[in-house]
């Protein structure tokens, strides 16, 4: 009886996100993004630890948030050419639409793959089931995956749940650089689940195999094993960035007309 | 204001070289009365391995080494067992089998570790400077080696796909169908070769890997790593160490929550994890505003902090105090449910002497007798000058008396957090908040208390480069006692066993 009441204490503590905009998120990074005023510059001399920093045709330079782990080395010694992006909507349909800035190239990838996801995901309306498989992770990742379980994300208003068996599972989110004793156990589970399925790839590791890549003993990420369908880069992404990963793959923001 | 000097590197420990075949008394003769806190193994250009063994004695740390010899004609080189004369020797010596390709002769059984040793299994050797481009391991699935022998028992192979979000690890859980009798953990699953990415980077980028280790535990990778090359002679300011006290203790705080939520998820207890969710998050949203990581990354920099709290010391109190009040009302109402709490006394007994013998680390040891705590016993940072609350320790060694040394530990932190925060207050925001500090070069030794127990850093530098680096987490050193926990205890004590254990398979596979 005591519980009953303690869980009623504080009301409802849930965000709105994506019906509203979510206020937190604001002051914390997010990604990182290149700024306009730079794209005429050449690209600065900057020890990126993962190499995430390139330059475009124009020689401008350009950032690969797929392989960035938001260390923030860029943005201290550039500012003219880097800043923190606060937005926790990082995830994207197609690999190439990480880079940033955007190019007209993976404008056009992104609308095909969305495209494609959205008519897949169309079959799996209403309510769908989340099977996770850590291929290598740091253990952060697990934790900001478990928060959507919680009060404040609860991702059950959005239909969405986590199930322990593969059979029942729509969508594989999955964590890590991509650990090859993990090859097996993980293909497995991906073999396990009915079609139609989805996979998001969650953290920069399992993008790109992050700072733990290249090594003897991952893949440097999880593409490499299984077929991605969505990226969320970040080290780890917020609860916010993987449920918005979650919610592209069900195509939910799709039908908003939004990326 | 000058900052103030003050002496904040580590007093590193000497080291004994000994001949191969006096390595294991030697070791020995000192671990009487002390515990083993690890054995780092690194390679060498030549095809030696230098091996050292940490010793820790109240407070104090001691190394003996040796050089084993590469084998002759591709022989495997070997060097006499610990194990036999030290337990607790068992697992660092599965690993440096894995790693090094060594043999310890007298070992009882030098199953796979953190490597699926197959035929024609070439070991990385980290620290050789080798490129090492072996094919990939894929383990032997089907491969279930067996402990016990007896009628009607089976090995049931728990993970490495788990239910639930967890990390990977291979349970093998060994039982006649209710009874557990033996548990084995196989954690070569996620092994990442995080040491071989180390070699050749240089120092600053290896914060970047130490906080990736076990990122769970990121500030104490990272402190235990700079405070490792910042070697025994460095003047860091005051702001610095005292918010590296403030970052440490917030991820103390953190992981003991997650460490509740884990006990309440396998009890059932829907409103109490709830609610302790909501504590934990908002107590990572209170990190990213203080820091602008919910896990602390990037805080922590050779030489000291990035920069001062982004937040105003007394509303980063204020928060602090909201959260404290409500884990104190919501873990008060917990541990008087009787449903929950009968869950956890008497499962997991780790008994004193095990704890002891096996030199237990952390909330494990703590809950079996132990009091030893680096906060106080080997203070770094500014744990000498802020005021360490002094905790109970508990002997039951059950699950029980883990959640209470944890609860105790939380109010601790939760004092240290304030302490801190009053302490930079009076710090210039302006700084200095770093120091310049070259790293030193040759081999230099760190440590910190990781919410999960001691984290010690084995750091070399060669040239102003990384030549190897061992983080031993205490999560590796602690998972070796799990099998110990299970006297008695049945499949669905599981759950709570492990929880109360609060370790990170991260930090365990390397």
């Amino acid at each position: 009886m005591p519980w009953v009441t303690r869980g009623l204490r504080n009301g409802v503590l849930t965000t709105r996100y994506p019906k509203r905009a979510d206020g937190y998120g604001h002051g914390w990074r997010g990604s990182v993004t290149t700024s306009g005023a730079a794209r005429a510059t050449l690209p600065p001399l900057v020890g990126c630890p993962t190499g995430a920093i390139g330059s475009g045709l124009s020689g401008a330079p350009t950032l690969d948030r797929g392989k960035c782990i938001l260390c923030g080395r860029c943005v201290a010694e550039r500012p003219d050419a880097f800043a923190f992006d606060p937005s926790p909507e990082v995830a994207s349909v197609a690999r190439g639409a990480l880079v940033v800035p955007a190019t007209e190239e993976s404008d056009a990838s992104v609308a095909e793959a969305r495209a494609e996801l959205a008519k897949r995901a169309r079959r799996l309306r209403r309510s769908v089931h989340l099977r996770h498989v850590d291929a290598g992770s740091d253990g952060s990742e697990e934790w900001e995956i478990a928060a959507l379980l919680g009060p404040i994300y609860d991702v059950h208003r959005l239909g969405v749940f986590f199930t322990a068996s593969p059979r029942h599972a729509d969508i594989l989110l999955v964590t890590g650089a991509g650990a090859t004793g993990m090859a097996g156990p993980l293909l497995a589970t991906y073999e396990a689940m009915p079609d139609p399925r989805l996979v998001v790839a969650v953290g920069t590791d399992a993008v790109s195999g992050g700072i733990v890549s290249p090594s003897y003993a991952t893949t440097g990420g999880v593409g490499g094993v299984v077929p991605v369908d969505v990226w969320v880069p970040g080290s780890p992404p917020s609860p916010f960035s993987i449920l918005h990963g979650i919610l592209l793959a069900v195509g939910l923001l799709a039908e908003r007309g939004q990326p | 204001m000058k900052p103030v000097a003050r002496h904040a590197g580590q007093a590193q420990p000497d080291e004994a070289e000994v001949p191969t075949a006096q390595f294991a008394g030697a070791v020995s003769a000192r671990v009487a009365g002390a515990r083993l806190a690890g054995l780092f193994g690194s390679g060498r250009a030549d095809g030696s391995v230098h091996l050292r063994a940490a010793i820790s004695r109240r407070g104090v740390l001691e190394v003996v080494s040796c050089s084993v010899p590469a084998g002759r004609d591709g022989t495997t080189a070997c060097y006499p067992a610990l194990t036999p004369a030290i337990p607790a020797a068992s697992w660092y010596e599965r690993e440096v089998a894995d790693m090094f390709g060594l043999r310890p002769e007298g070992h009882p059984r030098v199953d796979p570790l953190v490597l699926p040793r197959g035929p024609g299994h070439v070991a990385p050797r980290p620290g050789s400077g080798a490129v090492y481009s072996d094919r990939p391991h894929y383990p032997d699935e089907a491969a279930l080696p067996a402990h016990v022998s007896g009628e009607g028992l089976f090995t049931l192979p728990y993970g490495p796909v788990r239910s639930g979000v967890f990390e990977s690890v291979q349970y093998l859980v060994e039982t006649p169908g209710e009874d557990i009798l033996h548990v084995r953990a196989r954690v070569y699953h996620k092994h990442r070769g995080v040491e071989s990415r180390f070699e050749g980077m240089a120092p600053a980028d290896g914060v970047l890997l130490a906080e990736r280790v076990e990122g769970v535990a990121a500030v104490a990778h990272a402190l235990a790593y700079c405070q490792a090359l910042e070697g025994g002679a460095t003047e860091l300011p005051r702001g610095a160490l005292l918010a590296r006290v403030l970052h440490a203790e917030m991820e103390r705080i953190a992981n003991h929550l997650d460490s509740m939520m884990r006990h309440t998820d396998a009890a059932g207890q829907a409103v109490a994890n709830a609610r302790l969710a909501w504590h934990k998050e908002r107590l990572l949203r209170l990190r990213a505003a203080l820091c602008g990581h919910r896990f602390g990354r990037g805080v922590i920099v050779i030489g000291g902090v990035a920069g001062p709290p982004a937040l105003a010391p007394q509303v980063a109190i204020g928060a602090l105090a909201d959260i404290e009040a409500d884990v104190r009302s919501d873990t008060h109402l917990l541990m008087s449910t009787s449903s929950f709490v009968d869950r956890l006394r008497g499962t997991g007994v780790i008994a004193p002497e095990v704890a002891a013998a096996r030199g237990a680390l952390g909330p494990v040891a703590r809950a079996s007798g132990s009091e030893e705590d680096l906060r106080t016993h080997r203070p770094y940072a500014a744990y000498g000058r802020v005021e360490v609350p002094e905790h109970r320790y508990r002997d039951a060694g059950d699950a029980l008396s883990r959640q209470l040394v944890r609860l105790e530990e939380l109010w601790g932190s939760f004092r240290l957090c304030e302490s801190a925060l009053e302490a930079i207050a009076a710090c210039p925001v302006e700084g200095p908040w770093a120091a310049e500090v070259a790293p030193a070069e040759g081999v230099s030794w760190g440590w910190a208390e990781a919410p999960q127990g001691e984290l010690l850093y084995m750091v070399e530098v060669e040239g102003g480069r990384l030549r190897r680096v061992k983080p031993r987490s205490a999560s590796f050193h602690n998972l070796s006692l799990f099998p110990e926990a299970f006297g008695g205890d049945i499949f669905t004590d599981f759950a709570f066993i492990e929880a109360s254990f609060g370790l990170s398979i991260a930090g365990v596979a390397g």
